[in-house]
């Protein structure tokens, strides 16, 4: 099945993308085995067709998205974004797919929602048992729900989004590091109290609720300071929120991103 | 089952084990050139030098173990080679890290071993490794004598138990592939400790003291000649 057509996207970056073989081979997707080989190679243990998206919680009009019915919401584009992963590498990756926010309008939010928690695919009977808490938890305040920036990816180089890659839906927020992007979405909830992610469950010291890239802060066992752009030899600096400082730093105005990691 | 092997088989052994040796680095060589390595091949390196010197410092701590319930003391013989390896293979971790992954930037590097545990931990195995390659000579041996070589070498006990640790810290989640080295180093440990054990229980049950007693006073002489 195609995506049809398929707009293309001012807030791209005009950099080159990594190229598909990287990005379809190298990823991290523990469900699916914690080495970066393993997702490609059990993309077996997940279907992603058919799938059903509920999006629930404080909403006015909750309700459940077939996948088919997703990728027709709203015209999709084509965003190329910079993704850099907390590990200290990156890629740019060409991602298709809607804003979060017009989903988010579709459900209505209710004024006591403040964040929303995203929950990833989890079938104890194929997929990875311990490493994680599992399902997959992730989230964000709402206002960087709503961000234009944050997107719902439903393809990959125009294509429909492979398993590895976190098919059918997945979130992208290119602003923070990898990990926030839950993979293989179930439900999204709408939600009055800060989620506790996977992440911040498993290393609280190491892994916070906001995890903007920011090279100033560095994870407890290495630096942010500099990356390796896949296909790259020589590092190359870490810019803060990942290069995307004019349009997101506004969101943190105020906020000690050295406490609120 | 070749128990003893004469000087010719030994060098043969010798030979094979020496090429056989080269074989990861060879591998890692080719992958680098014919880029099958992945999609990170200077991360792949790094794992990769850094596996094998934990496990050539592994496969040196077998030998003498390996030696006591097989009865093979030949291999022993190998034993230098072996541990000089582990020594060419972290160098070679070093270098990767110190080269391709820092690109010699020394500000971050000094930086790094001092604020990051993992690395401070493995660069001060590898730190300890340097005085026994460099006396790994027979002259050395002789030089040294005997006892006081043997207590320097005994340093590749603490030295496994950085490498684990190194590995252990660096991972990010899934730690079954350093429990798995942490669980053979305790192994290989554990049983010279209750060798060790055995030992001293043997020597008390059979009365006799693992010193000889201190003489003091005259000395009779018994025989005469």
């Amino acid at each position: 099945a195609g995506l049809g057509p398929i707009a293309a996207s001012p807030l791209s970056t005009t950099e080159p993308p990594t190229s598909r073989r990287a990005v379809t081979t190298y990823n991290n997707f523990y469900e699916l085995g914690t080495d970066k080989a393993d997702p490609a190679e059990n993309t077996f243990r997940l279907k992603p067709t058919p799938w059903t998206l509920r999006v629930e919680g404080l909403v006015n009009k909750p309700r459940s998205f077939g996948i088919e019915e997703l990728i027709k919401l709203v015209p999709l584009e084509e965003r190329i974004y910079r993704m850099r992963c907390v590990e200290g590498w990156s890629m740019v990756i060409p991602w298709v797919g809607f804003p979060l926010a017009a989903l988010l309008k579709q459900v209505d939010p209710q004024g006591s929602a403040k964040y929303v928690e995203f929950v990833s695919h989890y079938d104890k009977a194929t997929m990875t048992r311990g490493v994680l808490d599992w399902p997959y938890l992730e989230g964000l305040r709402l206002d960087e729900a709503r961000h234009p920036l944050t997107l719902l990816a439903v393809g990959l180089f125009g294509e429909v989004l492979p398993v590895q890659n976190g098919a059918p839906v997945r979130l992208v927020v290119p602003w923070k590091y990898g990990f926030k992007g839950g993979k293989s979405i179930v439900a999204i909830r709408l939600v009055e109290k800060q989620p506790l992610t996977a992440w911040m469950k498993a290393g609280p010291s190491e892994y916070g609720f906001y995890a903007n890239v920011n090279p100033e802060v560095d994870h407890p066992r290495w630096s942010q300071a500099t990356e390796r752009r896949i296909g790259e030899f020589t590092k190359r600096k870490t810019l803060m929120f990942n290069g995307y400082a004019d349009q997101v730093a506004s969101l943190y105005s105020g906020m000690d991103l050295r406490r609120f990691f | 089952m070749m128990i003893n092997p004469g000087s010719t088989h030994l060098a043969a052994i010798k030979a094979a084990l020496f090429a056989a040796c080269l074989l990861p680095a060879f591998l890692l060589w080719r992958g680098f050139e014919l880029d099958t390595l992945g999609a990170n091949p200077i991360e792949a390196i790094t794992r990769g030098t850094g596996d094998w010197t934990l496990r050539f410092l592994l496969i040196t701590l077998a030998v003498t173990p390996l030696r006591k319930l097989t009865g093979w003391h030949w291999v022993v013989r190998l034993r230098r080679m072996l541990g000089l390896f582990a020594f060419a293979y972290g160098t070679a971790h070093l270098l990767t890290y110190l080269w391709l992954d820092q690109f010699f930037d020394w500000y971050a590097i000094a930086r790094d071993i001092l604020k990051r545990p993992f690395i401070t931990v493995g660069f001060a195995a590898l730190v300890l490794m340097a005085p026994l390659a460099a006396t790994s000579s027979n002259a050395a041996i002789r030089r040294l004598g005997g006892r006081r070589w043997q207590a320097l070498h005994r340093a590749i006990y603490p030295i496994a138990v950085l490498g684990c640790v190194h590995f252990w810290w660096l991972v990010k989640k899934d730690i079954t592939e350093p429990l798995i080295y942490t669980a053979i180093t305790a192994a290989l440990l554990g049983i010279r400790a209750w060798w060790r054990e055995q030992e001293r229980r043997k020597q008390l049950a059979g009365g006799y003291l693992p010193q000889p007693p201190r003489l003091t006073g005259k000395v009779i002489r018994i025989f005469a000649k």
